[in-house]
């Protein structure tokens, strides 16, 4: 999978979880979670679930920790899957 | 844990603790039961002419018994101490009224308990056990420094 097809994919996960005053188009590269596109905690872990089952992969507490923007994300989706 | 021991840990007090008692908690769910007393001053403005249990306060007895005791639980489980949880979201359904003087039992279901987010399906019924209310309910662990 390119890196665009991840990007592409986490987009699509996280845009449901975006609150009303936050568009899909602000989600970019840096955009930091809970800073930049505004979700809370609760749904963050959502989001962290919703990016195991699409990817297949099983995420752990220093990887959420560690998901801080859409790159972190990629970055961890990527190790895991080549593991 | 034992289900005293869960109580204990509650950090609800009166006129706010909707947890009378446990009668089972597992890694799956938790079930237990409250008496909602006649006589408590929320009821007297809701209705004016009519008690009737405010719907806040069903999803608040689900959330207590459902989904905090079972949080207690778990978290317990994972042998972590001093542990709170915040309401993140609630969906309920209220199919009957209920009154005061009514016991009511509540039992959830787990649907994950992942990252200190615990989210769960819970049921209420009445002493006829007729559903009363049904919806999920999900909460955040929180870290408790005054406990």
């Amino acid at each position: 999978m390119t890196e665009s097809q991840y990007y592409q994919k986490l987009k699509s996960i996280v845009s449901p979880y975006l609150p009303e005053d936050v568009s899909v188009d602000q989600i970019q590269a840096d955009s930091h979670f809970i800073r930049e596109l505004n979700i809370n905690s609760a749904n963050l872990v959502d989001i962290v679930l919703d990016v195991e089952d699409e990817f297949d992969i099983v995420l752990e507490n220093e990887d959420m920790e560690a998901m801080q923007t859409v790159r972190d994300a990629m970055a961890i989706i990527e190790r895991k899957r080549s593991v | 844990m034992e289900r005293a021991e869960i109580i204990n840990r509650l950090p609800y007090g009166e006129p706010f603790n909707f947890v009378e008692g446990l009668d089972k908690v597992d890694a799956d769910g938790a079930e237990g039961f409250y008496t909602f007393k006649p006589g408590s001053e929320v009821f007297r403005g809701h209705f004016k002419d009519r008690a009737v249990i405010p719907g806040v306060l069903l999803t608040e007895c689900c959330a207590q018994i459902g989904l905090v005791c079972l949080g207690i639980f778990l978290s317990g489980e994972s042998g972590e101490r001093k542990i709170a949880f915040a309401l993140s979201s609630s969906e309920m359904e209220f199919l009957l009224p209920v009154f005061p003087g009514e016991r009511v039992r509540v039992r959830s279901e787990k649907e994950y308990f992942r990252f200190g987010k615990l989210k769960c399906k819970v049921r209420m019924w009445n002493e006829k056990d007729q559903l009363v209310c049904r919806g999920i309910l999900a909460g955040m662990q929180v870290k408790n420094n005054n406990g």
